[in-house]
């Protein structure tokens, strides 16, 4: 694992287009199927014109993976599903745009869950992801191959999407730093949407610096999200190693039932280690935790049930035989989804219909008012909040697939930041048989700074986030 | 409770086509979460309003131009994707 710091210098001291080829021998070579797809010419290309042309962006001959749901100009863009077969969007996302114009390289697109809808990276139409601790496990999900990718050193950065937990949870069980911004902060024009009012794009890296550093490449208003908020902010200047006084909740309601003893114990180790380096710790109570759950996946299945309502076979993607009008759409669509897709689709006009629409979906909407308040009642006595990003560390592959409710269980703990919409950082925080377990500081409306400068000072004290798994 | 009839209107409505296998399969899955959401009749939300977007929503206004905000696409780059397309345009499956 590299940090940009030792890549610059070695980009310095030699080519980028030499570490670019480093990296893509290792995806060539891996077994994790982390990518989907390798932009190995194009990454080349672009190598070798910034090692001649000279190129002063803060990511200058860089190489990041971009999860295959955020469009990249000439390059498959997929969402892990049949259905956008073939697809090469006409043009870049603002991140891309961003990462662009800071020199970055662009080297393949990673595996996800399809349409981002899960938690392990096995719903993807392209076979799942390995998680590099143990490849018969997991690497979380949605954005499991970008985590898995840059634990397996395989990519120093990648981005990924996070509805509901999407970055937190692989970062978690794959042992590395992810962060879900507030919402607003990156505009998510050229994301294909799965559920609009939840999802922020973040970014992975091995240290909370290039978390910052990568944060302050992505970061900024774009006329083309109208959710886009103008805010000039530079998150790598908050990086200090100082909590002296900072004010630290933990709500016990993150420590619920199904809680693993020694993801429990862990992040309270972690916590202690702050209050060594001079936090405090405030009481907080946060009564509503329990049904986020389920006002998270009412309100994100019928969000996905209209944005995925787009994939027609017309304008781009799979296309099966012509019939008539309706049921052409409704072939290209069971052909082209896979089964989780279909049930959340499903559910999400069930919710929405008439005779159910005040029951599930409106009613989801008034308990994420409530949410809400829980956050901003805590948010007058804690700077931060600080819980398990996961209940338990990474699970088997096949464990939990066919039990969907199971599967949605695992979310608990990171739903609830994005009913809120307030950022969260997962920093890994110590280990159980070998497996990384993360906690999050989670903190209010468009304070990234506090959240990174805590993760940023627990980094600097421990040493977890140095360790690599084997053969990797 | 969702019964196999209304998973067959639900699939009309998502125009997502299901096969018999899939409505076996799906049911009780299907069921099996509904239950799980039904928890939210325990939550009293008598006056509380309901929250669509998390941050204020504003009208974003712009002017009416052509390149404001976003370059549109040529007609070229549009179709570059489509499985079907005659004469410079999408070709949609006939409608009866």
């Amino acid at each position: 694992m590299a940090t940009i710091n030792e890549l610059n210098e070695r980009i310095h001291a030699g080519s980028s287009e030499e570490i670019v080829a480093e990296y893509l021998e290792r995806i060539d070579s891996s077994k994790l199927n982390a990518f989907i797809t390798v932009a190995k010419e194009n990454a080349l290309a672009r190598a070798k014109e910034i090692d001649s042309e000279g190129h002063e962006g803060s990511l200058a001959g860089i190489p990041v993976a971009i999860k295959d749901n955020i469009s990249t100009k000439g390059i498959l863009t997929t969402c892990a599903s049949k259905i956008l077969t073939g697809y090469v969007p006409p043009y870049d996302a603002h991140v891309i745009e961003r990462l662009k114009e800071a020199g970055a390289v662009i080297i393949g697109k990673t595996n996800m869950d399809e349409f981002a809808m899960g938690t392990s990276t096995e719903t993807s139409f392209y076979g799942p992801t390995r998680n590099p601790w143990d490849t018969d496990r997991v690497p979380g999900g949605s954005s499991g191959g970008s985590a898995a990718a840059v634990a397996g050193s395989e990519v120093p950065l990648a981005l990924g999407s996070d509805t509901g937990g999407s970055v937190r949870c692989p970062a978690s069980f794959c042992g590395v730093v992810g962060l879900k911004p507030t919402y607003g902060v990156i505009s998510r024009y050229g994301l294909i949407s799965y559920a609009n009012s939840l999802e922020q794009i973040g970014p992975f890296a091995t240290t909370v610096r290039d978390v910052a550093t990568l944060f302050d490449v992505i970061a900024g208003y774009d006329a083309r999200d109208s959710t886009s908020v103008d805010k000039e902010v530079n998150y790598s200047s908050a990086l200090k190693n100082d909590v002296s006084g900072l004010k630290i909740g933990v709500p016990e309601e993150y420590f619920g039932e199904g809680t693993d003893e020694n993801v429990e114990k862990t992040v309270w180790n972690a916590i202690h280690t702050l209050e060594d380096l001079g936090a405090t710790r405030v009481e907080v109570k946060m009564p509503h935790t329990k049904y986020a759950l389920s006002a998270y996946y009412i309100i994100a299945m019928s969000e996905a049930s209209s944005n995925l309502a787009r994939f027609d076979g017309m304008r781009y993607g799979l296309r099966t035989e012509d019939s008539d009008w309706h049921t052409t759409f409704s072939q290209v669509r069971a052909a082209g989804f896979g089964d989780e897709v279909k049930r959340r689709i499903l559910l999400g006009t069930y919710a929405l219909s008439a005779g159910y629409h005040d029951k599930y979906y409106l009613k989801a909407l008034k308990v994420r008012t409530l949410i809400k308040q829980d956050f901003e009642l805590a948010f007058k006595d804690a700077d931060v909040l600080i819980a398990p990003t996961m209940p338990y560390p990474a699970f088997k592959l096949g464990e939990k697939i066919d039990d969907p409710l199971s599967l949605y269980l695992a979310d608990v703990d990171t739903v609830p930041i994005n009913l809120a919409g307030v950022p969260s950082i997962s920093v890994p925080c110590g280990f159980s048989h070998e497996l990384p377990i993360g906690m999050q500081v989670i903190g209010k409306h468009f304070d990234e700074a506090t959240i990174l400068r805590t993760a940023y000072t627990f980094e600097e004290n421990t040493d977890f986030h140095t360790r690599e798994p084997e053969g990797f | 409770m969702i019964a196999k009839k209304d998973l067959e209107h639900m699939g009309w409505l998502a125009r997502l086509e299901l096969s018999e296998e899939d409505k076996e399969k799906y049911t009780p899955k299907l069921n099996s979460v509904l239950d799980y959401f039904g928890e939210l009749d325990e939550v009293d939300t008598e006056g509380v309003e309901p929250t669509y977007h998390i941050l204020p929503m504003n009208n974003v206004f712009r002017e009416d131009e052509v390149n404001v905000p976003a370059k549109p696409l040529t007609q070229e780059e549009a179709l570059s994707n489509a499985p079907k397309k005659q004469d410079g345009f999408f070709k949609a499956p006939r409608m009866m």
